[in-house]
């Protein structure tokens, strides 16, 4: 155990970086895609709900890891040899960034849309029966409150998506899973370096959601 | 007599569907200003869906429904500017429960550019001396009664200036001993001329505040005229019956 800590400590610390890295470039578009496609859904608009619901169908219904491989292999090969206009490479960090968007976008615009449906319907029509926009009135008045009942889904689906991240190393990206896979190719020590991998895991997810604790607490201060 | 007066609502000929279900099959009113028009009725007849075209919180199925000059069943009126001249206060109050009862009062004002902030607040600490909830300027809709909930309501939808107001069954979500505080401050508002509609089961209330009743029931109006003559003196069957039960 000191070896591995000692020898490859500091390559699985970097790791751990790559992982924090692509898991928050990926919630950062996910909270986008999320929030597109969850008013998309709520709007009334018939085409938006259907190409909404497409969308969260068709995510939720293909793994992480087939989403992986057809983004890292197939949109390039799609691109350049079956369209054969060539040129386009895709890196690990692009490729992973999409496919955690993606997958996590789906979720967040299904955490999002149930979030504004619970919010009473009378809070958008006493807004709009002021002269307030659609828009206006989703803004000041609905999403504030949706977010609230919103919070505890979304802090657990980040800790899913921080997870989630380990499928990535099938594409080659170098984060926690994929070095560790190395040190136990070098060493053999699999014990040792999956229980530092996963200690590791343990110990940014439980910060993490103590830390969403306390917003959550914060958040809901000063309410009855 | 009222009818030497503006129009502010003219109704032809309105139909309102949910799906199959024929809510109002044709109404036809019109309400001038300064009057005070109750609309009675057992639940089920209509009169709230009625209340809620009258500023297209449902769409309209058919008919014409004139408010203020603007022809909202045209697609090309604008409904929000439309709206912010018809206040409205619900059953069940509709606070934003995520402002307090100044943010309340200021939100449409200062949004919609009628007010900076500083009149939209003078005007809301005005209005809300006017409900006697002056007091509560800092409270969230979480801390307060039913009965000051409503009256911050009616206050809010003040705050637009607005030429109509339309109640729909603002007391019937109210403990019985908050029911007066808000009729008062209903009446009052009467007293100052303020075209109104009411959706209400408060007999009194429309005896003593209505120049006009209107009595619908299964989407029709079946009877409207003075209260001593629709409340007091009602010559169809279907009002006869429905006093009886709740007198």
């Amino acid at each position: 155990m000191i070896q591995i800590l000692v020898g490859f400590g500091p390559m699985m610390l970097k790791a751990l970086g790559q992982t924090l890295l692509l898991a928050l470039l990926g919630l950062f578009f996910a909270c986008i895609i999320g929030l597109i496609f969850g008013l998309m859904n709520v709007v009334k608009n018939k085409a938006c709900n259907i190409i909404a619901t497409i969308f969260v169908d068709v995510i939720r219904g293909v793994p992480m890891i087939v989403l992986a491989y057809f983004i890292f292999f197939g949109i390039p090969y799609l691109w350049n040899n079956m369209l054969g206009i060539g040129g386009m490479t895709l890196t690990a960090l692009t490729a992973g960034t999409i496919c955690l968007a993606l997958n996590c976008g789906a979720y967040m615009a299904e955490i999002i849309r149930a979030g504004i449906q619970s919010v009473d319907k009378g809070q958008m029509e006493a807004a709009r029966s002021l002269g307030l926009s659609y828009g206006v009135a989703m803004r000041k008045v609905v999403l504030p409150q949706a977010i609230r009942t919103m919070i505890p889904s979304i802090i657990n689906q980040f800790i899913i998506t921080l997870k989630d991240t380990s499928i990535l190393s099938v594409i080659g990206f170098p984060e926690l899973v994929n070095t560790t896979k190395n040190v136990v190719g070098i060493t053999f020590k699999s014990f040792q370096a999956w229980a530092l991998a996963g200690l590791m895991y343990l110990v940014v997810i439980i910060a993490l959601s103590r830390l969403a604790k306390m917003l959550e607490r914060r958040l809901n201060r000063g309410r009855e | 007599m009222a009818e030497n007066k503006e129009l502010r609502i003219h109704v032809e000929h309105l139909k309102k569907s949910f799906g199959t279900l024929e809510v109002l099959k044709d109404i036809s009113t019109d309400i001038h200003e300064g009057e005070v028009v109750v609309v009675l009725g057992p639940s089920g007849s209509g009169k709230s869906t009625f209340l809620r075209c009258l500023n297209r919180l449902e769409d309209i199925t058919a008919g014409t429904v004139i408010v203020n000059g603007n022809d909202i069943t045209d697609k090309h009126t604008d409904i929000n500017k439309a709206r912010e001249n018809v206040g409205m206060v619900f059953q069940h109050f509709n606070l934003f429960n995520n402002m307090d009862v100044l943010g309340n009062m200021m939100l449409a004002p200062v949004e919609l550019k009628k007010a900076s902030k500083e009149q939209a607040k003078e005007k809301a600490v005005e209005l809300l001396t006017r409900v006697g909830m002056q007091d509560k300027l800092h409270a969230y809709p979480a801390q307060l009664s039913g009965g000051q909930k409503q009256r911050v309501a009616i206050a809010r939808a003040l705050a637009m200036n607005p030429k109509i107001m339309l109640f729909d069954e603002p007391t019937s979500a109210l403990d019985p001993e908050m029911v007066g505080e808000v009729l008062a401050v209903m009446k009052q508002l009467a007293s100052e001329g303020m075209t109104m509609v009411v959706v209400t089961h408060e007999i009194g209330f429309a005896r003593e505040v209505a120049n006009r009743v209107i009595f619908m029931e299964n989407g029709y109006i079946v009877e409207e005229g003075t209260p001593s003559e629709v409340i007091d003196n009602p010559k169809e069957a279907r009002t006869i019956d429905f006093l009886s039960k709740v007198l």
